[in-house]
């Protein structure tokens, strides 16, 4: 029987890359440029993605689940059926749909929507106001003869996907809110208000905190789930970390490597986020202990 | 005014204002959805209609090859028996669940035992009297149901032994089953499948002739595992050693205290979690476009990508598969929170 010996090395990673990125997120990039950083490209767009659609996540999931709370009966009926109607549905399919309004349904670059001052939108992404220091000041994007000039841009494919995680995620989010919230003994409410306490008291001083404390592991797992669903953007063609390891394994043959840089790379991510979110809940413990 | 008459007043006023966005979303939705809406597979009224309306029409003119995939035209009888006899047996198997039947008729679990192998050999045409399919031609709500339910069922011994094992096991045991849950929880599904479709070839022997189909269904099963696993690990750590050891006590074997005193508390506990963990892997199917298999979403995406005339149409598409998913996992949650319900009560 034949051994197999599998020899792992990383030299491949200092070789040309030999395929383009169609997204770099400002980063330059071409295929003469070595595998590694082509990879890091990859990381990078996976979290200039992910992050801003965690923050929106959040504060969407925030809302929502608040008016899952509600009292007034239109707000919880609203909430409730977002959530059922996001949660239910694949994400791939949201992502997909997204993709298609925003390249079928928007006007072409050169009559962009303008939605605020210095927002534009169009087939050719979104372009917002940034700071630019070598202008001395704000770049605000204007409409010119052929698209969009100035300020900062995303790409149709950033935003497709950074708009579908954050409001698919946002369901899970909210779900998470309303069961913290409720898993606050109805008890703690009343002797607070018996003590005295004013509606925003009991609201930051004893809702807030013990909700917080068991919102954290539930949402630690969706912030996971949300960097990790990120990915789906390869559908799409958004060059993220996966797309770029993807395609660096079927150009180059290493498949052992290029899977295991992969599998590196997203241990680390996930670790890193328990971490902050293990000491997001630490900080809660030591409030409420006080 | 008294006080509390006064509150009724404020509240109500508060509600109408809440009413009227509501009414407005409403409004448009019905308008483009029904109002303006052609429901006829007429392509030139769909096109005249710039989008004002949807386009429903799309879905009779594209909706069998969406649900059947590339799988050949005039066998399609096949795959729709198949799906007729499984979503057949689940339901018969559901029905004692929603106290529809007595649990006590002719050897209910054969239901599903009979028609999964029969439904599979209706698809893929091995032996005699049927022309042979290739499973790289089956698509559409099949593959969705058979990625779905093979991923759960298979999944589920395996998750059970892999719970186990980290919980109780031997440190040489519960190390590298730890690290294997880890690592596969680690990574995104997509990773994973891309796994399969590119490194697994080379890993497995060339003699097994694995179509991607099968190496897609490994990886899923091997995913909703571990995912399952931790979900009955949790449970199984809630479950006291008392419990073991009273039953030990009485004079209860290894194996009957585990299966008739540990694992119906475990399944108790677990129903809530193990059912959003179905929803998952049943949207979690979709993923398998991604690397070229074609269920529900990539044979309603290769149909509509391949055809310039109902390309517009896309939109409705989406919302009408989006709805069929929807549904799908709405009874996925109706079965788990009624096996909850006999559960607890």
């Amino acid at each position: 029987m034949p051994v197999v010996l599998v020899m792992i090395s990383l030299d491949f990673l200092a070789q040309p890359a030999g395929f383009d990125l169609g997204e770099t997120g400002g980063w330059l990039f071409d295929a003469s440029q070595p595998l590694w950083q082509a990879m890091l490209i990859g990381l990078s767009n996976t979290l200039r993605v992910s992050m801003p659609a965690l923050l929106l996540a959040l504060l969407l999931g925030t809302v929502v689940g608040m008016g899952r709370l509600s009292t007034e009966p239109v707000p919880r009926r609203l909430a409730g059926l977002y959530v059922n109607s996001l949660r239910n549905v694949p994400l791939l399919v949201q992502l997909l749909l997204w993709y298609f309004l925003l390249i079928e349904c928007l006007p072409a670059p050169n009559e962009a929507l303008h939605l605020l001052p210095g927002v534009w939108l169009s087939k050719g992404g979104l372009a917002f106001p940034w700071w630019a220091p070598e202008a001395g000041g704000w770049s605000l994007p204007a409409q010119e003869a052929f698209n969009v000039q100035g300020g900062a841009a995303v790409t149709p494919e950033y935003l497709a996907v950074a708009v579908s995680l954050s409001t698919y995620s946002a369901a899970f989010v909210a779900e998470v809110v309303r069961a913290a919230v409720a898993s606050v003994p109805v008890a703690m409410v009343e002797a607070a208000q018996t003590l005295g306490a004013t509606q925003a008291q009991v609201r930051w001083r004893v809702v807030l905190p013990q909700a917080w404390r068991a919102a954290m592991p539930p949402l630690s797992n969706q912030v996971l789930n949300l960097i990790k669903n990120s990915s789906l953007a390869v559908a799409v063609g958004y060059p993220d970390l996966v797309s770029v390891g993807n395609t660096a394994l079927n150009q180059s043959g290493k498949v052992l490597e290029c899977m295991g840089l992969m599998m590196m790379t997203y241990l680390m991510l996930s670790g890193l986020a328990s971490l902050v979110m293990n000491l997001l809940g630490r900080h809660s413990r030591t409030v409420a202990s006080q | 005014m008294s006080t509390p008459h006064r509150a009724l007043v404020a509240r109500i006023r508060w509600s109408w204002l809440w009413c009227l966005p509501a009414a407005w979303m409403a409004w448009q939705v019905l308008d483009w959805a029904v109002w303006q809406a052609v429901f006829r597979p007429d392509l030139a009224a769909c096109k005249a209609l710039q989008h004002q309306g949807a386009c429903w029409g799309v879905v009779q003119v594209k909706g069998m090859a969406w649900l059947f995939g590339r799988y050949p035209v005039d066998e399609r009888w096949r795959p729709a028996l198949a799906m007729g006899l499984w979503l057949g047996s689940v339901m018969w198997q559901c029905l004692p669940v929603f106290g529809l039947r007595s649990r006590r008729g002719p050897a209910p679990e054969l239901a599903p035992l009979l028609a999964w192998p029969l439904g599979l050999w209706l698809m893929s045409g091995q032996g005699p009297g049927l022309q042979l399919v290739d499973t790289a031609q089956w698509g559409g709500l099949p593959l969705t149901l058979l990625l779905t339910a093979l991923s759960l069922i298979a999944g589920a011994p395996l998750a059970l032994s892999l719970a186990w094992a980290r919980h109780k096991g031997a440190a040489w045991l519960s190390w590298p089953v730890t690290t294997l849950i880890e690592v596969i929880r680690g990574a995104p599904l997509v990773m994973w499948l891309f796994g399969a479709a590119f490194v697994l070839p080379g890993l497995l022997p060339a003699e097994w002739h694995w179509g991607p189909l099968a190496r897609v269904l490994l990886v899923t099963t091997l995913f909703s595992s571990v995912y399952a696993a931790e979900i009955l690990r949790g449970s199984l750590a809630t479950v006291l050693r008392d419990q073991a050891e009273a039953a030990a006590v009485l004079g209860a074997t290894w194996w009957q205290s585990q299966t008739r005193v540990i694992l119906p508390q475990v399944w108790r506990q677990s129903l809530p979690p193990l059912t959003s963990h179905a929803i998952g892997v049943l949207k979690d199917t979709a993923l398998v476009t991604i690397v070229s298999l074609q269920d529900l979403t990539g044979a309603m995406g290769i149909s509509l990508n391949g055809d310039a005339d109902w390309r517009p149409f896309f939109l409705e598409a989406y919302l009408v598969i989006a709805g069929v998913y929807a549904a799908m996992c709405l009874c996925v949650a109706a079965i788990g929170h009624r096996l909850e319900h006999n559960a607890t009560h």
